[in-house]
């Protein structure tokens, strides 16, 4: 789409455009380039000396049992984020639609359900602390009770299970809102002339709403992932610091930890380069599904 | 509602409270907690309902801070939340709609480019370039400044794209009418369009202060001195301190305090934050 009135100023446009710009320039494209080149250089031990190594760095990372488990821990967390956060917001919405579109009720429940979205990843991270505790958590207190003994500063499985609820827990409110919304757009008489066919409530979702979903699902999906990959940073830097044992190592805080406390440049660089292109493979999926809402519109 | 099914909306609704109970217990064990005396809370089962030390609480954290980490004052940390928050979500705003103007109202060599240029900052968010841009901002003596935990977040492709949308479902007509009155550009954007986009604005401040008031990798990275922390990070160290001597309730006050902001601009404000949500993802 084009505008068919334009202005032809010649110095103007450049002038409008310049913050940003200046900004994009400084802040992101340099520092972007900067981790590229890095990722193609080694420091010895001492930072005395810099040498251009090419895909050195690349190639330790790929032989680096830490980063292996890094990558395996990030698969799973983030699988269990999206796929958690999606099913039980997929349901709730499913709730909600369902019988209480039209009563207040039903936005009481919304009001009720999207403010988890509004609390940073940390601090999620922190009331899921508070239920979850050793020495004052009421939830490990009631495992304790039944018997099973929680600690999660001592036990990788349950770290890793704390800072999935917390991540979930938050993304929860997001999903819940889109699915709503998408559901919501779906033809009144499409429903009702599958119920007066004689479809249950059970056989609409599953033969009607959620095929039309589809395109809300996968959108989501990548938002999802995109979110447990970047966002969840602080959940995992204040919770569990990355342990017990590396066992919540995601992605992006060994990206933080080696850069910034092992001081080890040329690998920290490396990992961000592998970073960015998740970014942008999640980024590109992304705009294949608005190109596809399109056609579908 | 397609037919009535009282049984299947029962389901519904104990399905919905389930969840919204599910969403509302770990603060209300938090709010709870941090009404309580110190010696309440030190090992579970921790009660359940308010204690009598609220005030006490509350002041202590936001007057004095947390002693054992560093005992800065979380109002002071509140301040900084709220104006790196502002600062974002204004800077944000303002470069993003005179970037969008530019583009979709003029024609000059190199347009293409800069709209490319703004889009890849979709692929570059902070947390993939952490090192080399913590090494621009220290070399530019912006390390323990607002516009050092302000300006390197501020470019923004999402919310050039939403006033780039906006601004292209303006009819012509407008455009064509203020130069046959005799408005050069400028006057048209401030005069017609800036009015015309109100409500996209009030959207996206929603959405933008929220961003902005819960950032936590950027100010733990540039932040050392305690005058510049801000509520979401600082939260980090007390919790680092009180693995040695646990002082819950404060610790859950100051959650509370770091949460209550942002939620109330959710709730009293939903339907622009829903807008801003769903036109931001477009």
């Amino acid at each position: 789409m084009e505008r068919r009135v334009v202005y032809r100023q010649r110095w103007l446009p450049y002038l409008l455009l310049l913050p940003q710009l200046a900004i994009t320039l400084v802040f992101f494209i340099w520092p972007a380039s900067q981790a590229l080149w890095q990722s193609l250089l080694m420091e010895d031990p001492f930072g005395l000396a810099t040498q251009f190594v090419g895909l050195r760095n690349f190639a330790r990372l790929l032989a680096d049992p830490e980063y292996l488990n890094s990558l395996k821990v990030t698969a799973i967390f983030s699988s269990a984020v999206a796929f958690s956060g999606l099913l039980i917001a997929l349901v709730l919405a499913a709730m909600v639609d369902f019988g209480l579109r039209a009563a207040g009720i039903g936005q009481l429940y919304k009001t009720l359900l999207v403010w988890p979205y509004a609390v940073a990843p940390v601090l999620a991270g922190v009331l899921w602390l508070f239920m979850f505790s050793p020495a004052i958590g009421i939830l490990a207190w009631l495992l304790g009770q039944m018997g099973y003994e929680w600690n999660h500063q001592l036990n990788g499985g349950q770290a890793l299970f704390l800072v999935i609820v917390a991540a979930t827990w938050k993304q929860i409110s997001y999903n819940f809102l889109f699915f709503l919304a998408g559901m919501q757009a779906i033809p009144r008489s499409l429903l009702e002339a599958a119920a007066i066919d004689g479809a249950g409530p059970v056989k609409r979702f599953v033969t009607i709403v959620f095929p039309l979903l589809s395109p809300t699902s996968f959108f989501l999906l990548v938002v999802n992932l995109v979110y447990a990959f970047f966002d969840t940073f602080g959940i995992v830097h204040a919770i569990t610091d990355g342990g017990p044992a590396q066992a919540t190592s995601i992605l992006v805080y060994k990206v933080f930890r080696d850069g910034f406390i092992a001081l080890d440049l040329g690998s920290s660089a490396a990992q961000s380069v592998i970073l960015m292109a998740i970014v942008i493979t999640l980024t590109f999926l992304q705009f294949r599904y608005i190109e596809r809402r399109v056609q579908y519109a | 509602m397609v037919e009535n099914r009282p049984l299947l909306t029962l389901v519904a609704h104990l399905t919905l409270l389930l969840g919204v109970l599910v969403v509302l217990f770990p603060v209300w064990i938090v709010l709870v907690t941090s009404t309580q005396e110190p010696g309440e809370v030190l090992t579970a089962p921790i009660p359940m309902w308010f204690g009598s030390n609220a005030v006490a609480v509350y002041r202590e954290v936001l007057g004095a801070g947390l002693e054992a980490a560093g005992g800065v004052p979380v109002a002071l940390m509140m301040m900084n939340s709220l104006i790196m928050a502002v600062g974002i979500a204004v800077g944000k705003i303002a470069i993003s709609l005179l970037s969008a103007f530019a583009i979709v109202y003029f024609r000059f060599p190199g347009r293409m480019l800069c709209f490319w240029t703004i889009f890849v900052t979709l692929m570059l968010p902070v947390e993939v370039r952490i090192l080399p841009t913590y090494e621009v901002v220290a070399d530019l003596g912006l390390l323990d400044s607002y516009v050092g935990l302000t300006l390197p977040l501020i470019a923004s492709a999402t919310a050039t794209f939403l006033f780039r949308q906006f601004f292209l479902t303006v009819p012509d007509e407008l455009a064509e009418a203020a130069r046959v009155d005799g408005a050069g550009p400028m006057r048209f954007f401030f005069d017609i369009l800036l009015p015309l986009s109100r409500t996209n604005i009030a959207a996206l401040f929603v959405i933008l202060f929220i961003y902005g008031w819960n950032q936590y990798l950027w100010p733990l990275l540039i932040t050392t001195d305690e005058a510049y922390y801000t509520i979401v990070m600082g939260i980090q160290r007390m919790l680092t301190v009180a693995d040695a001597e646990p002082q819950w309730p404060q610790i859950a006050a100051v959650t509370m305090l770091a949460l209550l902001p942002p939620v109330a601009v959710v709730v009293f404000m939903q339907r622009l934050f829903v807008k801003g949500l769903v036109e931001v993802e477009k």
